[in-house]
């Protein structure tokens, strides 16, 4: 009970963190012996692949080997942060969109190009639009593709099969505004109060509902990835005035507030769980039996499908009023770490994530689609192996849209006020009128 | 250790002569006195003088994570004035303590006082202090999933009872009365300790007294425990509202500020704006200090309110 007063703490660390900066300087990276770099990611379910990919490398570069250390996605940016601010980063590690321009602009990634051209590296064997994004608005590059991943509705099969939709159904849904098209038409077939009643039906009793239609994950951000992004990316709408590197966001647009206060007002109709009724994603919630149907993104097939009990299908976003269906398509990187203390061994690892030999690895692996096509259909091959359909990830780039996130600076604070500016809503204190005054926060953060 | 340290002071030396020796005396003593002063003086130099000297310095800089910065004044307080974010932090965090702190302190009082007045079993205190051996996270953990809206065992005992299920953590106006709850089971004990060792103080027999005048456990209990307490509540209330300001771990392992700020204390808004959201250890700075002046205030209120350093007993 005793402890130091609280802001001496943070000041102590703070001043402790400033020290090791500015002696350390790039002392280097967490694991120190010779020939050996770190390497971090977030996503668990991707460990073994790239273990199998490091393993792979050192057979065939025998002096450096690669230690592999994975964080949780909420303590991994901290950590990463904390890390660069110590000069005791990790050499390379998985870099997101959303984040790395901060990065850049502070100088704690690597520009790559320089190496890609004296080696020759071809970055043209990534997929269509995955490289453009990590080009800096200083014009370099910061990241070499390794995956892509688009968003779909996972749903309860033997629950679509009770309501009598089918999946053909499901996949022709038309969604807008107003009333939501079809698609709000199967959410609440699907949903199912404690009588039995249907959402759709009559006697429905909101409140005491024992069936979701669609499951909403307790993730609040700009991107709206998790949650609303594949409605809104149906509309004539974008987040930026442009992307990546806009400088005005586009929250205060009277169509998307729409589409807002529809998307969470599904759980005022008792189609959708109340703010906290789930603390966990929609694997668990369909899991649970309590959720019919839900958004997640392809990265999450195994956790869906290796679900006890439960058999899971796969459908794509609805068409929305531009007459099309809509996904955000997002594509990590790997970046390499200004303190690195190898970063040529770092250079080459990163090369070697970036070739057909490490993603034909983590295609045949299923867990995520790589960003090379060949080996993106090796992974294809791999999860119908498997007997699971992930086409619906595949259709928008076929017959529909893929959007970038918003890709800008200060990326931290805009999802700091974005997320609690969302959450507000699907909470119910307020309606998506307020996105307005958020909006014009972030747009000041932007101009800083 | 010199031969000064065993200089005669018997005989009846005249006066000036023993204050020199005295002097010297004190100057033979100084080596020891520092070996002992020393390591601490070291750790408070390096952990708390310093650093809460450079964090003034940082409040009114623009430094960040990354880049050492200049000086900009008063920018960082005059932001911290206009943010509506910060205030509802304090207000959150106000709240926070009120209901922790009054909580804690009337059940530490309570348990103290049963301890004191009726049993002597080392067991019983024991079992009573036993939470506090738990850290702050892994408590936090623990009632996080005994409180899970699904499937937490409170929630199912609720249902199972036919009562509606209760979103502890995730309901604006429950969460912060959740969090201090979650303090107080593993507080409490601790406190109730520390009351418990100032009631031991009180001779028994002023109880045995008053039993003679036939005063009742509770006319006893408001005429002799608690004036007689009083300074040792005092330093206790003092000690824990410290803590308790700082509430900052079981936030962030239970709802990381939410739902939607409602439980965004202050200790996890700097961390936030130093760490996650801009890496602007300036302005995080700033609110530290900002957070050091109030619990510097309210100390000395306190302190002087409750006449801690008074014993009645004396």
């Amino acid at each position: 009970m005793m402890r130091k007063t609280a802001p001496m703490a943070l000041a102590g660390a703070v001043a402790l963190a400033l020290g090791a900066c500015s002696s350390g300087g790039g002392s280097g990276s967490g694991g120190d012996g010779a020939g050996e770099i770190t390497y971090w990611l977030w996503d668990s379910n991707q460990l073994p692949a790239y273990q199998a990919c490091a393993d792979a490398f050192t057979e065939a570069n025998p002096d450096t080997t690669v230690k592999i250390e994975q964080f949780a996605w909420d303590d991994y940016w901290t950590k990463l942060t904390a890390s660069f601010v110590g000069g005791s980063g990790p050499d390379v590690f998985v870099d997101h969109l959303s984040k790395y321009g901060e990065f850049a602009a502070q100088g704690q990634i690597v520009a790559l190009d320089e190496m890609i051209e004296r080696d020759g590296f071809d970055t043209g064997v990534y997929a269509d639009g995955l490289i453009d994004p990590w080009q800096y608005d200083d014009g370099s590059v910061y990241g070499l593709p390794k995956d892509w991943d688009t968003t779909a509705f996972f749903y309860n099969t033997e629950m679509l099969d009770d309501a009598g939709i089918t999946a053909e159904e499901l996949w022709a849904a038309d969604w807008n505004p107003d009333d939501g098209g079809t698609f709000e038409e199967i959410v609440a077939h699907l949903t199912v109060d404690a009588n039995g009643v249907r959402g759709d039906e009559d006697g429905f009793d909101p409140t005491n509902v024992e069936v979701y239609g669609l499951g909403i994950n307790p993730n609040f951000e700009e991107t709206g990835q998790m949650q609303w992004a594949n409605f809104t990316g149906t509309l004539d709408w974008d987040y930026l005035d442009t992307n990546p590197w806009g400088t005005q966001y586009h929250f205060d647009d009277p169509e998307f507030q729409q589409a807002i206060d529809w998307f969470y007002g599904l759980a005022e109709k008792g189609y959708a769980p109340a703010a906290g009724v789930f603390s966990d994603e929609t694997p668990t919630q369909l899991g649970s039996g309590q959720v019919a149907m839900g958004t997640n993104g392809s990265w999450a097939t195994g956790s869906f499908m290796e679900l006890d009990g439960v058999d899971v299908g796969i459908a794509p976003g609805p068409v929305g009023p531009t007459g099309e269906r809509a996904s955000l398509f997002n594509g990590v990187a790997d970046s390499i770490s200004a303190s690195s203390d190898d970063p040529e061994a770092a250079w080459q690892w990163v090369q070697f994530l970036g070739s057909t030999d490490c993603q034909d690895i983590v295609g045949e692996h299923a867990v995520v689609f790589p960003a090379i096509p060949e080996s993106s259909e090796k992974a294809l091959a791999a999860f119908d192996e498997k007997g699971w359909d992930v086409s619906a990830f595949f259709s928008y780039e076929e017959e529909g849209r893929t959007f970038l996130p918003p890709i800008t600076l200060n990326a931290g604070e805009v999802n700091a006020i974005a997320s609690v500016a969302f959450e507000d809503i699907y909470l119910g204190n307020t309606e998506a009128s307020s996105l307005t005054d958020a909006n014009e926060q972030i747009n000041t953060v932007l101009q800083k | 250790m010199s031969a000064a340290t065993h200089a005669p002071t018997t005989t009846a030396a005249p006066r000036s002569d023993g204050r020199a020796t005295r002097r010297r005396r004190n100057l033979g003593d100084l080596p020891a006195a520092l070996v002992f002063v020393l390591p601490a003086t070291i750790g408070f130099v390096v952990f708390l003088l310093w650093p809460t000297l450079r964090g003034i310095w940082l409040s009114f800089t623009d430094t960040t994570a990354f880049q050492a910065g200049g000086f900009i004044g008063l920018e960082n307080y005059q932001r911290l004035a206009d943010d509506p974010v910060f205030w509802n932090a304090f207000g959150v965090t106000l709240w926070y303590v009120v209901l922790n702190i009054g909580i804690q302190t009337t059940l530490a009082v309570l348990v103290a006082v049963l301890m004191h007045r009726l049993t002597r079993s080392m067991v019983i205190r024991g079992i009573i202090l036993t939470p506090y051996l738990v850290s702050n996270v892994v408590a936090a953990m623990l009632f996080l999933m005994l409180l899970d809206y699904q499937l937490g065992f409170v929630n199912e005992v609720i249902a199972a009872l036919g009562w509606d299920r209760v979103m502890f953590f995730g309901d604006q106006s429950l969460v912060i009365p959740t969090i201090a709850l979650v303090n107080v089971w593993r507080h409490v004990g601790y406190t109730a300790l520390l009351v418990f060792a100032g009631l031991q103080t009180i001779p028994g027999n002023l109880y045995e007294a008053g039993r003679v005048d036939g005063a009742s456990e509770l006319r006893m209990f408001r005429s002799i425990t608690m004036p007689l307490l009083r300074p040792y509540l005092g330093l206790v209330l003092i000690v824990t509202m410290i803590g308790s300001f700082q509430v900052f771990d079981t936030v962030s392992v239970a709802t990381q500020g939410g739902p939607a700020n409602a439980s965004n204390v202050i200790q996890y808004y700097i961390y936030e704006v130093a760490f996650s959201r801009g890496y602007d250890f300036g302005y995080a700075s700033a609110m530290s200090v900002a957070l050091m002046v109030v619990l510097a205030t309210i100390s000395i209120v306190q302190f002087r309110l409750t006449r801690a350093n008074q014993n009645d007993m004396a």
